[in-house]
């Protein structure tokens, strides 16, 4: 039987999500925040639990590989998960499975494409924060198996236009090898949309009295993309993410949800957003995409 | 600067991080001569009586101000995100916590957001630990890594570099300052064939450029030199070339110093240079200071904003519904 995409999410990843959740996974502990996110993400696994989906797979642009796009090669994927740049809130024990034969796959179909890819193999090798929080805000219950793929840096090495042109064709070599396998899988983009952050956090991370957006024109085109992707106008939101992502620093330059919609096809039928929310200034989206609604 | 200042800070050095130089040197002849230079880095490092290894760190980013690693025995097995293949690095180093907490304190009193790190598993950046496991293999010297904001301009970067400069004559430790990173920096695909080649003909020559001011010692030319240098050899994953910005601010501000390459060689695209400089007082007669040298960070000051519209702060909220304009 042929495989198929399911459903796609953008499914943004600041570890503030977590801390908020306040998972037994995660270290430091939270009294509340963030909670217009969370409600959304909630929604959003109501939805999924009522598609039957054998895979996650997850881009996500804090694997970033700067050459060439990799993927995870290693059946199960084990270690405490340190965010960088917010250690005091995002301190998590992950246990993933991986789907190898799924990302071989998609190694495979990716290289017949001309494009650079690798496999991950090393056993040690650490998972990225932002594909953590994406798949545990999906699915806490860590019960399918998963495939990470990197972003690559493109949108800076060249410029965004290339990004998209990589992007598109990685998510070609996604759907064929989903096609090919038989499997019914659920795509996750790992990012928020504009991404300038406030540099201070405050005394208590989770004083929802201080999170507002960066400033008036991040939140203006959010809006702007999120219009388009509630109209159902993808390829739209494709010629106008160039100036987007330039104009907010949007976490769009790493590809995902380039990706995610080259793979499905550019839907013309309406996402449903199931939340918008600022994290430290940035704007994020759980947006959901499913082709049987 | 006095000579009293001058011999806090014993030299300094601009390496590589690349985990090549560590991990696969006899793959290729440009990663063992790299490897070598470190060698040669290592062996004054330990007959330098220096007791604090200063680290700026460029495979650091921070978003929330400055970071600083101040967890006294940090210990890991690292894989770095992209050379995953070449294999683990397991490490413990030895962290001086009390001067990082002296580092923040100046820090903040010069207006600058800063906090100290102390997490088991935090991941320290891989430039950071193949320059310690070179260069420092036994933990003889403590060491304190800062990161490099993303967002952090030149007055915000000399600022922490005169932070940590007043930490290192407050604390009467006797410093060697490390900067981790490449020249131009745009990668080759991870191939046998791209293993000692420069990404770009133009990449090489400004390589080469800043060699030769390596060469002659001009910490603070080179500072000043960094937009430029950002602009023609570098990917714009930051909004600036910084780690001259911190070294020269830190070594204090001045081209006052012997500079001497260890080795340069291309690795998969980038520039990898060895560099050491030994402070050689009065050599440079002629300074030359273009640029202001702010004390205290006030936040950034909107300067092109008002250039571009002089007229932005009188405009009334009134809206000329025909032309959309606002009077």
């Amino acid at each position: 039987m042929k495989g198929q995409i399911v459903a796609g999410a953008l499914a943004p990843h600041p570890p503030h999500l977590v801390y908020g959740e306040n998972p037994p996974q995660n270290e430091p502990k939270s009294e509340c925040g963030w909670e217009v996110l969370r409600w959304g993400y909630e929604s959003l696994r109501e939805n999924l639990n009522k598609v039957d989906h054998d895979v996650l797979i997850v881009h996500s642009p804090h694997w970033r590989t700067q050459t060439s796009t990799h993927f995870s090669g290693v059946e199960r994927l084990k270690s405490l998960s340190v965010d960088p740049v917010f250690p005091n809130l995002f301190r998590y024990n992950y246990d993933m499975q991986v789907d190898v034969s799924l990302a071989e796959a998609m190694y495979e179909e990716s290289k017949a494409l001309g494009l650079p890819v690798e496999m991950m193999r090393n056993k040690n090798f650490r998972v990225d924060y932002g594909s953590i929080v994406s798949l545990h805000m999906v699915n806490p219950a860590w019960n399918k198996p998963v495939v990470v793929v990197s972003s690559q840096g493109g949108a800076q090495y060249y410029n965004i236009h290339v990004m998209q042109d990589i992007m598109t064709t990685l998510g070609k070599a996604t759907k064929k090898a989903i096609e090919a396998s038989g499997k019914k899988a659920v795509l996750l983009a790992s990012h928020s949309l504009s991404h300038r952050h406030f540099v201070e956090e405050p005394e208590i991370p989770e004083d929802m009295s201080k999170e507002y957006i960066y400033n008036h024109g991040q939140y203006i085109w959010d809006m702007k993309m999120i219009e388009l992707m509630k109209k159902g106008k993808m390829r739209e939101f494709m010629d106008v993410l160039p100036d987007f992502t330039e104009m907010t620093e949007a976490e769009t330059h790493g590809g995902g949800l380039i990706w995610m919609m080259s793979a499905m096809g550019y839907p013309e039928y309406p996402a449903k957003v199931h939340a918008y929310g600022t994290v430290i200034g940035t704007g994020n989206a759980v947006v959901e995409w499913q082709p049987q609604v | 600067m006095s000579e009293e200042n001058q011999n806090n800070i014993i030299g300094g050095y601009y390496l590589p991080g690349l985990p090549q130089i560590l991990l696969a040197p006899d793959k290729h002849a440009a990663w063992k001569k790299v490897n070598l230079a470190f060698q040669k880095v290592r062996d004054e490092i330990q007959n330098s009586g220096a007791d604090l290894l200063l680290i700026y760190s460029t495979y650091w980013a921070s978003v929330i101000g400055h970071q600083i690693q101040a967890r006294p025995e940090p210990e890991w097995t690292h894989v770095d995100d992209q050379f995953h293949s070449l294999g683990e690095i397991s490490y413990k180093f030895k962290m001086d916590a009390q001067f990082a907490n002296s580092f923040e304190d100046e820090c903040i009193d010069k207006g600058l957001t800063a906090r100290t790190i102390d997490y088991h598993g935090f991941p320290i950046d891989t430039g950071s630990v193949v320059a310690l496991k070179l260069i420092n293999p036994d933990n003889k010297i403590p060491a304190v890594i800062v990161s490099s904001n993303v967002y952090s301009d030149r007055s915000e970067t000399i600022i922490l570099g005169k932070s940590a400069r007043s930490a290192i004559e407050k604390t009467g430790k006797k410093a060697i300052v490390l900067c981790i990173s490449s020249l131009s920096n745009r990668l080759l695909e991870n191939t046998e064939e791209n293993a000692e080649k420069i990404y770009s003909k133009k990449d090489e020559e400004w390589n080469q450029k800043v060699l030769e001011f390596f060469k002659e010692g001009r910490l603070e030319d080179l500072s000043q030199l960094s937009r430029q240098f950002h602009k023609e050899a570098r990917v714009k994953k930051v909004n600036s070339y910084k780690p001259m910005w911190f070294m020269s601010s830190v070594m204090g501000e001045t081209n006052d110093y012997d500079g001497e390459i260890y080795e340069y060689q291309t690795i998969l695209g980038t520039g990898a240079a060895v560099v050491g400089f030994t402070p050689a007082p009065n050599k440079a007669n002629q300074l030359e200071f273009d640029e202001e040298s702010p004390d205290v960070y006030e936040g950034e000051k909107d300067v092109l904003g008002d250039i571009e519209f002089p007229e932005r702060k009188n405009l009334s909220t009134k809206t000329d519904n025909s032309t959309g304009a606002r009077s």
